[in-house]
């Protein structure tokens, strides 16, 4: 085990003589967290803490006949049992907050469950163990529906329709194709001249962030009409926007704090937890907690989702690759979370750092039943790459060219065009690729030893292709493919949330919050409850809450323009 | 029967920050009476070293010890807005803010120092050390406490700054997919030589060498921490993890850690790694985001090193014994590549 620094390398692009800057100075909180004395959101009990645990769906696929709570509401220690209309706005997608997809995904689900696992109540309980014993007292009664689990089924016509606003099993990318696409040049014209045509096929697994702290927050009573909650989240006002949209309340009555978390990965950016934990204390007005023991973590919890890559290479006997197709799936789960987000990411990302004079890609962002994918160190790029790089193994192994001498002849380099047409700047593969062949004792030439990032490109590998093929494939009709487009879009939306407000009515002792008014004048006594003390629900049942329920009128932040094209006709 | 080592090798490029851009952070920087900084953040620290490296851009770019910077981070009460601590953004983006924040408190700190000294603020510099002095003369000198206390006591001036960093969002072309996804790109190389059983078909990593260029490396311990430990995790996703086994069947799915399979302290291979800065135009002192793409180019280093041992293409994730002993027994047995 060494670290080496190569100041060498570079050394004229950089001022090696500043004060703090490259001084391996210790963390400020080392002595907390070596000690055991560093706060996380778990050590901030509370008297009369009260625990929550979600009912989950024991099926891939079914609808919801009907949930009877009562056997497990009359269980002592149980303080409240939420459904899904007890959630103000009960449909959300992560991304809305950046105008980024069709809100897809209720927090607890109320009509029918697309994955194993899926929340359809909430118990809140004096005690975890309670909590835990009342889960299996609720009824539910199931009417299973037919499942798919493979992208490729999932995409096939007839197949089970997992996500209600994507009916198709496919994302929509800016309101126009089923797919995300990159066209740069003309691959198949390039894959007839290749000397090569090399396949291949790859599949990434699930995998779990697995951080040691679970996920998870505690919400309380603050004075002054205020909610606290004390969260692990890895993005403090993402989950304090997904909170006040799902509860329907004013950001200004939401307190994050977090900060210091044992462990994210990326899978603690969903915000569940947190607007869970805050409903509780909102319906029992005392301090909730909600967290995932180990197993929620590793199956309910959002995994980095599977990925399935096609790769087709036009090859010369060189070693120069002259075409590179992509056609990708990723296995977003029932519910979009960041999946959409995540190829783009990777649509920008391909062909790899490589300069290819034609490449294309379609990639799918597939809706099956099972939980839904979330983000992961390396989100939307470690699956591709390691596509890419186990195809760059086999390009090498078929013309008979070294690896590594392949990376370099395939390169990008300064000035050089890349696929999403802009130019490449401050690379240093090569020079990556040739310390890492010194390291480790590995043979190269002469020719690798000589190549430098910083010249032989741009010039005619910096211009754009002179034609690049287009095509129309995947369009979406607006109101033919099902519910895609415009206004047959929204008109869905709306019935759905009709529907959805219109449903079963809530438990007797359930304050209908989904009219509280964002701002309540701070003199209503019941609203300002003290955070350790027994306190009545916050909102009480003679409030102005006489209106009928309403099509949801969706407070969408424009804090972004839109890139799916959807949230924004 | 017999044990058979291979090499292999992968390369790739990490963008830096969300893609398409459009994800602010922003910064508070205001100094006590003492001269002493305040960093108000929301940023997460995930075990990354957030507050650290925040708090030595700061105290880089105010002039001051870093013993005089705390970074006080996610209370939404008093830190502003940070779209939160994904996407190798912190670095990049809340670096920036950081600096641009420091720059103006700083700028207060040096008008205070100079109206006190009775010089151009223009001719001064700080030492990092506490002290402010006129450039060429060093004996002409106020600490930066005497700086704080005459802004806050004398002048009226508060020693503070604002700062945010944004790149706007860029468009994407549905036909085409033109885009800008960032702005930056980290680097990195790896060599992964493994040990294949070709009657059992395990696999032992047995060293990892590689290089990885990450701008600059603003604490050269904490991109060590970041780039060990995000190996580690790559060689676990390349042959240990998944909570699907049979994908897309999601049965036998793991609940815990007996289930759920990680290297342990007996399989930690060695991992001699070396550390290139080529500084982004646009990232703080240079620095780009080390947290993500370290464990990327370890899963396709360890697979085509399972090639070059026995002839076997393992193409999906992640290589277990069942799959090498399927590879070996239709390819017929090992067939060992060409030594590295």
């Amino acid at each position: 085990m060494s670290v080496e620094f190569r100041k060498d390398l570079f050394a004229d692009e950089r001022d090696d003589d500043l004060n703090e800057i490259g001084k391996p100075t210790q963390r400020q909180d080392m002595l907390g967290h070596v000690t055991g004395r560093s706060p996380f959101y778990d050590d901030h009990l509370f008297e009369g803490l009260l625990h929550m645990r979600c009912v989950r769906s024991p099926h891939h696929h079914a609808r919801i006949r009907s949930i009877d709570t009562s056997e497990a509401e009359r269980l002592p220690g149980v303080k409240k049992v939420i459904v899904g209309s007890d959630v103000p706005n009960n449909l959300n997608a992560l991304l809305s907050l950046l105008d980024f997809g069709l809100d897809d995904e209720p927090l607890l689900s109320d009509k029918k469950v697309s994955y194993k696992g899926e929340p359809v109540a909430a118990i809140v309980a004096d005690s975890e163990r309670i909590a835990r014993d009342a889960v299996a007292k609720v009824r539910v009664d199931w009417e299973v529906l037919p499942h798919v689990l493979d992208v490729e089924e999932a995409i096939k016509p007839g197949a089970p329709s997992v996500n209600g606003a994507y009916p198709a099993n496919k994302f929509i990318y800016h309101g126009k194709y089923d797919h995300q696409k990159l066209r740069y040049g003309d691959v198949d014209a390039a894959l007839r001249q290749a000397d090569h045509v090399i396949e291949g096929r790859y599949q990434m697994s699930p995998i779990e962030q697995a951080p040691m702290e679970t996920c998870g927050a505690i919400a309380a009573p603050e004075t002054n009409d205020r909610f606290v909650c004390y969260t692990a989240t890895q993005g403090l006002f993402f989950s304090l926007g997904t909170a006040a949209k799902l509860l329907d309340l004013s950001s200004a009555r939401l307190h994050f704090i977090g900060g210091t978390v044992g462990g994210g990965f990326g899978g603690k950016v969903d915000s569940l937890h947190e607007p869970l934990a805050i409903l509780g204390c909102m319906l029992t007005g005392k301090p909730c907690k909600y967290m995932f023991d180990r197993e929620d973590e590793m199956q309910v919890g959002a995994p980095r989702g599977a990925e399935r890559w096609y790769i087709t290479d036009g090859v010369m006997n060189d070693g120069h690759i002259v075409a590179r197709k992509f056609i990708g799936y990723f296995d977003a789960g029932a519910y979009t979370r960041l999946s959409s987000y995540a190829i783009i990411k990777g649509a920008g990302h391909l062909p790899g750092p490589y300069t290819i004079p034609n490449v294309y890609a379609d990639i799918y962002c597939v809706y099956t039943n099972r939980t839904p994918a979330t983000a992961m160190r390396g989100f939307g790029i470690t699956g591709v790459d390691f596509a890419i790089e186990n195809h760059m193994d086999k390009v090498a192994n078929t013309v008979g060219i070294d690896p590594i001498e392949l990376r370099i002849l395939n390169a990008y380099r300064d000035g050089d065009m890349k696929a999403h047409r802009r130019e490449a700047k401050n690379t240093a593969l090569i020079e990556c690729c040739q310390v890492a062949a010194e390291k480790s004792g590995w043979q190269t030439s002469d020719w690798v030893k000589q190549q430098s990032s910083l010249s032989g490109g741009g010039g005619e590998r910096g211009q754009l292709p002179t034609h690049t093929a287009t095509d129309q494939h995947g369009f979406v009709q607006d109101g033919q493919s099902g519910s895609y487009g415009g206004g047959s879009k929204r008109q869905e939306k709306s019935a759905y949330a009709e529907t959805a407000a219109a449903r079963a009515a809530p438990p007797a002792a359930a304050p209908p919050l989904r009219s509280m008014p964002v701002a309540q004048p701070p003199t209503q006594p019941a609203r300002t409850p003290e955070p350790v003390q027994s306190a009545p629900a916050p909102a009480p049942a003679t409030g102005p809450t006489a209106e009928p329920p309403q099509p949801q009128t969706r407070r969408s932040p424009a804090r972004f323009s839109s890139i799916s094209g959807l949230r924004r006709r | 029967m017999s044990k058979h080592r291979g090499k292999g090798f992968a390369c790739i490029n990490y963008p830096i920050g969300m893609n398409l851009g459009g994800d602010p952070s922003q910064a508070l920087v205001h100094s006590n009476p003492d001269g002493k900084f305040m960093v108000a953040l929301s940023s997460i620290d995930l075990g990354q070293g957030m507050k650290s490296v925040t708090r030595q851009i700061a105290a880089e770019t105010l002039g001051v010890p870093v013993e005089d910077v705390y970074v006080d981070t996610a209370d939404s009460d008093t830190g502003p807005h940070c779209m939160g601590s994904f996407a190798s953004r912190g670095t990049h983006r809340v670096g920036n803010a950081v600096i641009q924040a420091s720059q103006e408190a700083r700028a207060v700190m040096l008008e205070a120092a100079a109206e006190e000294m009775e010089v151009n603020a223009a001719d001064l510099m700080t030492d990092g050390k506490g002290n402010i002095h006129v450039k060429g003369a060093p004996s002409r000198s106020i600490t930066t406490m005497e700086a704080a206390q005459a802004a806050q006591f004398k002048q009226g001036k508060t020693v503070s700054g604002r700062g945010i960093f944004l790149i706007p969002l860029s468009d994407v072309d549905p036909d085409t997919g033109e885009m800008t996804p960032v702005s930056c790109f980290a680097h990195a190389a790896m060599i992964v030589e493994v040990e294949v059983d070709d009657e059992t078909g395990e696999i032992e990593v047995i060293e990892m060498n590689s290089s990885y260029e990450v701008g600059r490396a603003l604490n050269p311990r904490l991109v060590e921490q970041q780039l060990t430990g995000g190996a580690w995790m790559g060689m676990s996703h390349a042959a240990w993890e998944t909570t699907e086994p049979y994908y897309p069947e999601r049965d036998h799915g793991p609940v815990d850690f007996n289930h759920y399979l990680m290297p342990g302290p007996g399989d930690i291979a060695p991992h001699n790694i070396a550390i290139l800065e080529r500084p982004a135009p646009d990232g703080p002192y240079g620095g780009k985001g080390p947290g993500e793409m370290c464990a990327n180019p370890v899963l396709p280093a360890v697979v085509n090193a399972v090639f070059n041992a026995v002839g076997v293409r393992i193409d999906d994730l992640p290589v277990t014994p069942e799959k090498v002993l399927r590879g070996l027994q239709a390819n017929g047995g090992a067939q060992p590549q060409a030594r590295r």
